[in-house]
């Protein structure tokens, strides 16, 4: 076959490939966008969740012409390239079958454009997003204003935290086998199963283990962070919405690593100072047992999970000491 | 420069002398029951395991009891490394290094007929290779078998079929078991058996290191399941410390049998790597070696380079467990993020180990159902090359959410998307060999396609994972879970199958059946997708790995992969049954070359003789000129030439 015909066909495969190409495409984009876009998680509960999506909402708009790309053209070929089809074009040999040097050149350009794309823009989201959520482990470099005051303040006790004050509520996330436990340096170092936050409120979470790896993940909140024996992992997120959100260990921590969830809840800033005071007076004979509050703790001798830990690095670590000083009175 | 097509072969120790030749043989070759083979291995093993445990109780039973438990890391530590040399002792691996030791004239290895050789420490690449068949299929039916279990646990998430323990050493054992298996699945049987046939060599670079590398594997598989009496161990295969250092003696077995493992990939490794590099044939230029051998190639040097850290972490580990240090344990100045970091600088470079070949395979036989060439050659070859060096690069993606350095992050989320270019180039290479071909879909190529829409769905979910907003979300939970099984199962374990339906007849001599290979293909490739498919979507509602409970809403879709995942499992009972048809109860001839191939594997004889070829083929070009006329041939044999065949070369290829 002349080459003029050859190349009349090679336009016309590649034409019919793009066509459909395209159509699906801008099809699938757009039935994404507005079907399945808005309920994509983590959702938009903080404004960290509305960010993370919106970047999981690009990812997907940008996979939807790969994925249909090459499913098109393998379709494509399938069906017209098969040996047993009668009337197909015989294999081109020779020197254009081994290699096209603008098909491979522009291969080359496009991925790498697309790939630089996406990491310069999932890196413009992380810093805008001060770290996404993600843990940022004892020095975070992206932190939100005010954050770096809070933190070093609730170190000390006179650190505190009122509604309607624009201030960063510290939290400190505990993992131990198999629970998170949560302390409130900011209403005097109470430390609670329960994990309430106020709305429309920048949230520091401080996460540490006393024994194993865990990893604090609040699915709706769209905050995740290694639990780390020893190590303080923060991360931070906005509250935004009223409601209650779903907090799973997402790391194995040993044989009730299953069992390892619980809820929590985004309250109004009143109600949430309700809570904390009224639970901080509850609290106060049990909080003054505990070690006072540090970004990480020793656990005692009691074993995971078993009893109260020593303090943050304060006094050496005697087991025999602290199980005759702290343990609690039955 | 001008080079003999007739080499002699050398006599050097390991070479492939036929038995006449021999002179005193070694005890490895002795005829009878008195001689090495597979039952002195697992005497010797059993042997040396109870010495090995009375040994270590003996050293450090006062003080390394785990308390309350009568169980001692030390002793099962001494049991296994015990057990291991008992069984390298058993089947013969010490004999030469012995003698070379003692400084004694090591006896004769040559490769002895008859089915025996099958059990005993044969040098003959091609023994190693269908040995390794076996192996390797072992391993993935006990781990299959563990898959079907951590299903049926998740059938319901209030019902338990185990208790929490037993899920979470089920767990374990399947995720170990799987990626030891995957670091040789490809690397281990058509590695080792096709290499020397690809670069027309008769044999491997170093023959008892190969033979070590696939005996020392079947160790491997011994020691991992030597855990179970002791309850296994916790910690899923990535083996996190501090879990790692405060569980019993189980996770000994899971530290020492990846350091076990170890040895073998990196013996293998290093034997593949010296063979490419010096065995070829006169004429197989670097523009010439097929590309599966290239694969090979990357992935023996990645198995060379990542698995000492895997090692030298899993010594560490033992040292923690048994003499009391404290590498990984913070309370007392080590660091729980040592392991993190030593197992992925490993755990990374592993995930191309268990990549790369299978690109390797699908490019290799693309142009064999295309019969045209092998699109963009040396983009190939490079991208190979490419993703085997950025893979050093990538491995703290895992740990984005861990605490490490912040600023790290956006380096390694730019490296990791920047391994995808390369990465990509197998579609580039793959689509362009389609174009306008004349493709026929037998079993293998169904197989080799069926890789691209798989690997398609694992890459490009791969990217959603390397971007840390995104991250955030899918880190720790069934997407991961799922990602990694579309790259591992959908690709690696899909190519392995193409591979097996392709070379097999020229293995055994004999067809695999087509309509069973069809069904085969179907159920494995349909419920391959339906099983793992759904857990993507598990993962983003928010399921986290390894847990035998998940929230009520999600018993639909995990219903659905479970059972999907079942019929999964029968297409292998499937795939086994066409095995025993096809090579035992109703063997069908192959011809010499069923696929028209021209890869220089299928120009030798069938039965392969020992030498593999009768005289060192002469390469004359890339075994890809398909539909392409005048082509030379790809090699001269040398069988029919009277005169001795002079090629003049300028590109100095030939075998140092
Ligand atoms: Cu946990």
């Amino acid at each position: 076959m002349s080459t003029e015909n050859s190349m009349k066909k090679e336009t016309h495969h590649l034409r019919r490939m793009a066509t459909i190409w395209i159509i699906l495409s801008v099809a699938a984009d757009l039935l994404f966008m507005f079907w399945i876009a808005p309920h994509v998680p983590p959702g938009t509960m903080t404004d960290t969740a509305r960010a993370n999506q919106f970047d999981f909402n690009v990812l997907f708009l940008m996979a939807f012409p790969v994925l249909i790309g090459v499913w098109v053209y393998m379709g494509y070929a399938i069906v017209n390239w098969s040996a047993k089809r009668a009337g197909v074009p015989e294999p081109i040999g020779g020197p254009a079958a081994r290699g096209n040097l603008k098909a491979q050149v522009s291969w080359i350009v496009v991925t790498s454009v697309v790939v630089l794309f996406l990491a310069g823009f999932g890196t413009v989201a992380l810093i805008n997003g001060k770290g996404s959520g993600g843990g940022e482990g004892p020095n975070p470099v992206w932190m939100p204003a005010g954050s770096a005051k809070a933190e070093t303040a609730a170190l000390t006790s006179s650190a505190s935290w009122t509604p309607g004050s624009n201030q960063v509520l510290v939290v400190q996330v505990i993992g131990q086998q198999w629970r998170f436990t949560y302390r409130y340096p900011q209403f005097g170092g109470f430390e609670s199963p329960q994990l309430i936050l106020p709305n429309n409120t920048e949230i520091a979470f401080n996460v540490t283990s006393l024994d194993v790896i865990h990893s604090f993940w609040a699915y709706q909140l769209s905050v995740k962070a290694d639990a780390n024996p020893q190590q303080n992992n923060v991360a931070y997120a906005k509250t935004d919405q009223l409601g209650s959100f779903m907090v799973r260990c997402s790391e194995l921590c040993g044989i009730w690593h299953g069992a390892m969830f619980n809820s929590g809840k985004v309250v109004s800033q009143s109600n949430f100072q309700n809570w904390a005071t009224t639970t901080e007076s509850a609290n106060a004979a049990n909080t003054k047992n505990l070690p006072p509050f540090a970004w990480t703790y020793v656990p005692d001798a009691n074993g995971s999970a078993g009893g109260y830990y020593i303090d943050g690095n304060v006094t050496p670590y005697s087991p025999v000491e602290t199980y005759g000083a702290k343990q609690p009175a039955a | 420069m001008t080079i003999s097509a007739e080499r002699p072969t050398e006599n050097a120790p390991g070479s492939l002398l036929p038995p006449a030749q021999a002179g005193r043989l070694g005890w490895t070759q002795r005829p009878g029951w008195m001689s090495q083979h597979l039952g002195t291995a697992i005497v010797l093993a059993i042997v040396g395991y109870l010495l090995g445990h009375w040994l270590g109780h003996e050293i450090t039973g006062d003080y390394a009891y785990v308390q309350n438990s009568g169980q001692n890391s030390s002793a099962n530590f001494f049991a296994l490394l015990f057990m291991v040399v008992g069984w390298l002792t058993g089947i013969g691996a010490l004999n030469y290094p012995a003698a070379k030791l003692f400084g004694r004239a090591p006896r004769e290895e040559a490769t002895i007929e008859g089915w025996s050789k099958y059990f005993r420490y044969t040098l003959d690449h091609k023994v190693v290779g269908l040995q390794y068949v076996v192996g390797v299929l072992l391993f993935m039916f006990t781990g299959g078998l563990l898959a079907m279990a951590i299903r049926a646990e998740l059938l319901n998430p209030t019902t338990h079929l185990f208790g929490p323990g037993t899920y979470i050493e089920i767990v374990s054992e399947h995720g170990t078991i799987m990626m030891m298996m995957a670091t040789s699945i490809i690397v281990g049987p058509l590695g080792n058996y096709f290499i020397p046939l690809m670069i027309g060599s008769r044999k491997m670079a170093f023959p008892r290191i190969e033979a070590f590398s696939f005996w020392v594997f079947v160790a491997g598989y011994a020691v991992i399941f030597s855990a179970l009496p002791y309850g296994g161990f916790p910690t899923g295969w990535t083996g996190y410390a501090p879990l790692q250092t405060q569980a019993g003696p189980g996770m000994i077995s899971y530290l020492f049998g990846f350091a076990v493992i170890g040895m073998g990939m990196m013996a293998a490794g290093f034997n593949i790597a010296v063979t490419v590099i010096n065995n070829r044939a006169p004429g197989m230029t670097w523009s010439r070696v097929p590309i599966f051998v290239w694969s090979i190639l990357a992935t023996a040097a990645l198995l060379t380079l990542a698995t000492p850290t895997l090692f030298a972490a899993g010594l560490f580990g033992i040292l923690d467990k048994t003499a009391q240090t404290a590498f990984y344990v913070s309370e007392h100045g080590g660091s729980s993020y040592l392991w993190e970091n030593l197992f992925w600088f490993f755990g990374h470079p592993e995930v191309y180990i268990m990549a790369l070949p299978g690109f390797g395979i699908v490019a290799e036989i693309l142009p064999v159902f295309t019969r045209k060439p092998l699109f963009a050659y040396r983009v190939a070859a490079s991208g190979m090359i490419g993703v085997a060096l950025l893979s050093f690069f990538v491995w703290q993606h895992h740990l984005f959410q861990s605490g490490i350095n912040p600023d790290m992050r956006p380096l390694f989320m730019l490296t990791t998307e920047l391994i995808s270019i390369p990465t990509g180039f197998i579609f580039l290479v793959g689509m362009g060999t389609l174009y306008r071909a004349k493709i026929r879909f037998e079993i293998p190529m169904l197989f080799a396609m069926a890789l691209f829409f798989n690997f398609l769905i694992g890459g490009v979910t791969g990217v959603f994972l390397s971007d840390v907003p995104v991250n955030v979300t899918v880190h720790g939970g069934f997407f991961v879970l799922s990602h990694f099984h579309y790259t591992i199962m959908g690709g690696l374990l899909f190519a392995f199958m193409a591979g097996l339906y392709y070379w097999l007849p020229k293995m055994t001599g004999r067809m695999m059946n087509k309509k069973l290979g069809l069904w085969h293909f179907w159920t494995m490739f349909i419920f391959f997708n339906l099983t793992f498919f759904p857990m993507f979507i598990i993962g983003l509602l928010g399921q986290p790995r390894r847990v035998f409970t998940y929230a009520k809403n999600l018993q639909g879709l995990n219903d659905f992969s479970s059972i999907s995942a079942f019929i999964l499992g029968a297409s292998f009972l499937l795939f086994f049954a066409n095995l025993m048809y096809s090579m035992y109860i109703k063997p069908v001839k192959a011809p010499a070359n069923p696929w028209d191939s021209l890869g220089l594997e299928w120009q030798t004889a069938t039965p392969i003789p020992v030498y593999n070829f009768e005289r060192i083929p002469v390469i004359m070009s890339d075994p890809y000129h398909y539909s392409e006329i005048g082509a030379p041939p790809v090699a001269d044999l040398g069988t029919n030439v009277k005169a001795e065949p002079v090629i003049s070369s300028t590109s100095g290829s030939g075998p140092a």
